[in-house]
């Protein structure tokens, strides 16, 4: 057969690996043809809207529904007493613990699920909510982790009040939800007894949210006849939920299909299980008719995970040359409520055991204690791999504290403390093994990209002509070095409720040479449609533009634990790498038939298997796919498809280096980021404009982190950030452009190399921003400055520095 | 509640219906009329995925009652397309940029790009960053939004040039 077109053609017109292939999504999305939870429409559909309860701590007297029964429209009031009976009244949370779905007795943080309405329509539910009469007693309010520990502290779960043996070890107060310990503490301890040098400091990670821009929702659907309860809804891990459900409700599994519909953002917000839908759950199986809940913007800032709120106390030992020798941290966790952090079971502090960072410390010790306050409950990872960005923005300002003890360039610091190529994989003091690295080449990149030298010179010029009262803007330049610990994760040590975290890709292909793929997990706007394609184009030569993805419908994908903490490339991606490998084989062994050669006499080049020595003669993958179906071929069964569930040997570690330098008015307190430069360590690249996208996007949330974003509450535990008038989220106006670079160091034990990269930004950048801020004012003492610096915080350091005048 | 009869042009088409007086615009065109194109992402007219083009202007339809656009021209995201069903420029514009990810915001971001683009044809990068600034997005960082209505407006201005 003549082959008119060349190899490098051929490899072109299959899209795969490295391609800046066009999104296959973008065609209905672009023109409002996405279907979200709130676009489903069944015949007969009620509505469900909560009563939220309006204290953060109260006893819960009365719950009167007789006016809101009367409101035209509305069908039902669930309480937790009507719950009761179905033993639906509480749920498991995902961190061992239980949380009320609807207020049994007392509420613990403002916003609450006090009561659900079932209506007609959504306008009937919300007047059936402003009618039901809810009677509460106030009780003393505890918003400050550490008051929480204090004897005398009001107890704050009495349903679990003097026990001494919690979900994850003993607990020494009411209050105290786990002690969580790493590493060696007293070899940590003798380092920073000995140390020439020791800084200090307590680094605090704000309370925040991911506020996707869709909020939570679903729609359930029991279906009376056949006993099948269909649920769709935002789940980052739709699988996940069905098993949860089944094991909750009572209901068989084969009898819930789980559908998540196109997801308008997750970023950690739709990982965990929320009151909305049990209760809809309930509400469909009372009536016997689809329930919709979708929440609105405040209820979604108000209870549904939160993320952060980290009291890190740091110490860091170091020679006076600067090598450091130890690093102490005990974190003080916030969890709000009930502890609903999204971890997985044997790490109740998710990943901050990655504290060491890019550094090659030789010991270190980690503590975290986590307590219950008046706050939502949460705890998820807001686009972070289980508190990797607190772990990453804590040990990226214990560097430059350091660096200020040490009286020195906070680059060179990281220079000589950096783990080096030769050592990898390596061992870390707090138990990872680091897969692969390349840091100083990572970091000197991006110095030379930015121009490091003489963007100091430009720095120390603006400092001497503040002083001389030329300017009133100071230039800060902010430097990170991160490492991340994503794709979780090992079934061995990694589960979720006791499901192991392995990942799912099941490949059919066509007898015409086209193919449909399904996985376990779910995208939300990562382009998973486009990418996983790209590697099944790559790896079994039929163009990815004849592939189909499906994901997020329980009844058709195989089993896989979803989407957040970047696990879809690294743990889903090598299953689906895995499984076009199965059917390559069997490929193989179809082409030697068909070219009456054997099995080893045939090599793969690029879409084709060939006779080895003898180009011109081949079989397409097209070609082996028609004769699969339709060829008797001794020995082999008909048919061409694959399934791989795929336990990763490890996690990732992409890693990367992150440059921004920001103009900071001292008398506004205003801030401009002149330029970010991010360089990402990603491992293979498969689709290099994705990546660059994930990074604005990533970046852009860690900008709004560093610089406004907050979820704050008063001391009567009201939350003060509960609308988009008061949480930040920057528009286009003020988002920083970004500069994108990378290099490549493969992961070695990932089938096709790939790390993940989709969270890498918002873990790096966060530190970043907030360097840039405190380098500014390092020169007149400033140590450390909680975020969220908004131009009020910056304003604050000035004029605490003196230097209003 | 008692309804009201209300009249508007959706998308080149007439349409009508019964509604309460405190119906919302979006309300009424996702669920009586079942386009669903402009989303819900904040009620309080700070996120923009609810933008629709009414009368000549960006409105944003959560906080507009439907009583509010009776009588009125309103266009959507789904009235951008071309008559063979083909994308618009702006929608081929953010699908050739990477200007969009989960999907969400970019129906309004769609539709207030193509009022932008009339009010100002020949914008500055500047001008689209302000001109957008009332339209949220969580996943793009506004970059490649940014770049996707530049090169709408040089896409639209040389259609123009060759039309005339």
């Amino acid at each position: 057969m003549k082959d008119e077109i060349t190899p490098e053609d051929r490899v072109a017109n299959l899209k795969g690996m490295g391609s800046s292939r066009k999104r296959v999504e973008d065609v209905r999305f672009t023109q409002g043809k996405g279907n979200y939870v709130d676009d489903i429409k069944l015949d007969g559909m009620l509505f469900g809207d909560f009563v939220r309860s309006p204290y953060a701590h109260a006893r819960v007297k009365s719950v009167n529904k007789e006016a809101a029964l009367a409101v035209p429209g509305v069908l039902a009031v669930l309480t937790a007493e009507d719950l009761e009976p179905l033993g639906l009244h509480w749920m498991p949370t995902l961190a061992g613990d239980k949380q009320m779905v609807l207020a049994d007795g007392k509420v613990l943080f403002q916003g609450q699920e006090v009561a659900y309405v079932v209506a007609t329509d959504r306008y009937a539910a919300a007047d059936g909510v402003e009618a039901v009469v809810v009677e509460y007693e106030e009780l003393p309010v505890v918003v400050d982790p550490f008051k929480a520990l204090e004897p005398d502290a009001p107890i704050l779960r009495e349903d679990i009040k003097d026990r001494t043996e919690g979900a994850h070890g003993p607990v020494r107060h009411n209050n105290h939800i786990f002690t969580w310990e790493q590493g060696d503490k007293d070899a940590t301890e003798a380092a920073l007894a000995e140390a020439d040098v020791v800084a200090e400091e307590m680094i605090y990670y704000h309370r925040t949210h991911p506020c996707p821009l869709e909020t939570c929702g679903c729609v359930a659907s029991m279906d009376k006849v056949t006993g099948k309860l269909t649920l769709w809804g935002t789940f980052q891990a739709p699988h996940a939920i069905r098993t949860v459900v089944s094991l909750i409700s009572g209901i068989a599994e084969h009898n819930i299909r789980v559908i998540s519909p196109d997801i308008g953002g997750g970023f950690g917000n739709k990982v965990g299980a929320y009151a909305g839908y049990v209760c809809s759950v309930v509400a469909s199986i009372v009536t016997g008719k689809p329930v919709k809940w979708v929440e609105d913007r405040m209820e979604n800032l108000m209870s549904t995970a939160f993320a952060r709120d980290y009291w890190m106390k740091g110490r860091i030992a170091a020679t006076k040359e600067g090598k450091i020798t130890g690093l102490w941290c005990h974190t003080t966790a916030d969890h709000g409520g009930f502890d609903a952090c999204a971890d997985p079971t044997k790490f109740p502090a998710g990943f901050m055991n990655i504290c060491t960072g890019s550094y090659d410390i030789p010991t270190a010790y980690l503590a975290v204690d986590g307590v219950y306050t008046n706050k939502a409950p949460g705890g998820v990872a807001y686009r972070c791999s289980f508190r990797v960005t607190e772990a990453a923005y804590f040990i990226e300002r214990m560097i430059e504290v350091l660096a200020i003890k040490l009286n020195m360039d906070a680059a060179e610091l990281r220079r000589i403390n950096f783990i080096r190529k030769d050592q990898f994989p390596y061992q870390s003091a707090l138990g990872w093994e680091y897969d692969s690295g390349d840091y100083h080449t990572a970091w000197e990149k991006a110095l030379d990209a930015v121009g490091y030298d003489a963007l100091r010179a430009e720095q120390a010029q603006r400092l001497e002509d503040f002083k001389a009262g030329k300017t009133r803007k100071l230039i800060g330049i902010g430097l990170t070095h991160f490492t991340e610990i994503v794709g979780a994760g090992p079934v061995k040590n990694c589960d979720i409720l006791g499901l192991g975290m392995f990942d799912s890709c099941e490949i059919r292909i066509h007898p015409t040479g086209s193919a449909i793929a399904r996985l376990g997990t779910i995208s939300q706007g990562q382009g998973h449609a486009t990418t996983f394609a790209q590697i099944i184009a790559s790896e079994i030569g039929l163009p990815a533009d004849d592939i189909t993805l499906e994901e997020g419908d329980t009844d058709t994908a195989p089993y896989g634990l979803g989407t957040y903490g970047s696990r879809s490339t690294p743990v889903a991606g090598a299953a689906t790498a895995m499984a076009a490998r199965k059917i390559r084989a069997k490929a193989q062994m179809i082409a030697a038939y068909l070219l009456e050669v054997h099995d080893d006499d045939v090599e793969w080049d690029v879409d084709r298997f060939a006779v080895k020595g003898a180009p011109e003669r081949f079989k397409t993958m097209k070609e082996i796919a028609f004769a699969a179906y339709n060829q008797a071929i001794p020995g082999l069964e008909p048919g061409l498809e694959a399934v791989s569930y795929y336990d990763p040997p490890n996690m990732t570690y992409p890693f990367g280096a992150y440059i921004c330098v920001m103009e900071i008015d001292v008398d506004t307190g205003e801030t401009e980021v002149r330029s970010f430069y991010a360089l990402d360590d990603c491992g293979t690249r498969i689709n290099p404009m994705i990546i660059d996208g994930q990074i604005h996007g990533g970046a852009t949330e860690g900008y709004a982190i560093a610089m406004g974003q907050e979820i704050a509450y008063d001391e009567m535990g009201n939350n003060k950030s509960a609308t988009l008038m008061d949480f930040f989220l920057p528009t286009a106006w003020e988002t920083p452009t970004y500069t994108t670079d990378f290099t490549v160091t493969p992961s070695p034990h990932h089938p096709i190399g790939a790390k993940g990269v989709g969270e890498s930004p918002n873990v790096g950048s966060v530190p970043c921003f907030s360097n840039a801020v405190h380098d500014a004012f390092r020169p007149f003492g400033l140590v450390q400055s909680h975020m969220p610096h908004d131009h009020w915080r910056i304003w604050k350091i000035a004029r605490d520095l003196g230097l209003h005048g | 509640m008692s309804k009201m009869h209300v009249k508007l042009t959706v998308n080149g088409q007439e349409v009508e219906g019964l509604a309460e007086p405190r119906t919302l615009l979006i309300h009424f065109l996702r669920e009586n009329l079942n386009i669903t194109g402009p989303h819900i992402g904040c009620e309080t007219s700070h996120c923009g995925a609810c933008t629709v083009d009414m009368n000549g202007k960006s409105v944003k339809s959560c906080t507009l009652f439907v009583a509010q656009a009776n009588g009125a021209d309103v266009t959507t995201v789904e009235g951008l397309v071309n008559e063979d069903g083909s994308l618009g420029v702006i929608q081929e514009m953010f699908r050739e940029h990477h200007g969009l990810q989960c999907g969400f915001c970019t129906p309004g971001m769609i539709t207030r790009a193509h009022r932008l683009l009339q009010e100002n044809p020949a914008p500055t990068e500047e001008e689209v960053r302000f001109g957008m600034a009332g339209n949220l997005c969580r996943c793009t960082g506004y970059q490649n939004i940014v770049k996707a209505i530049l090169a709408s407006a040089d896409a639209l201005n040389a259609q123009k040039e060759a039309a005339e």
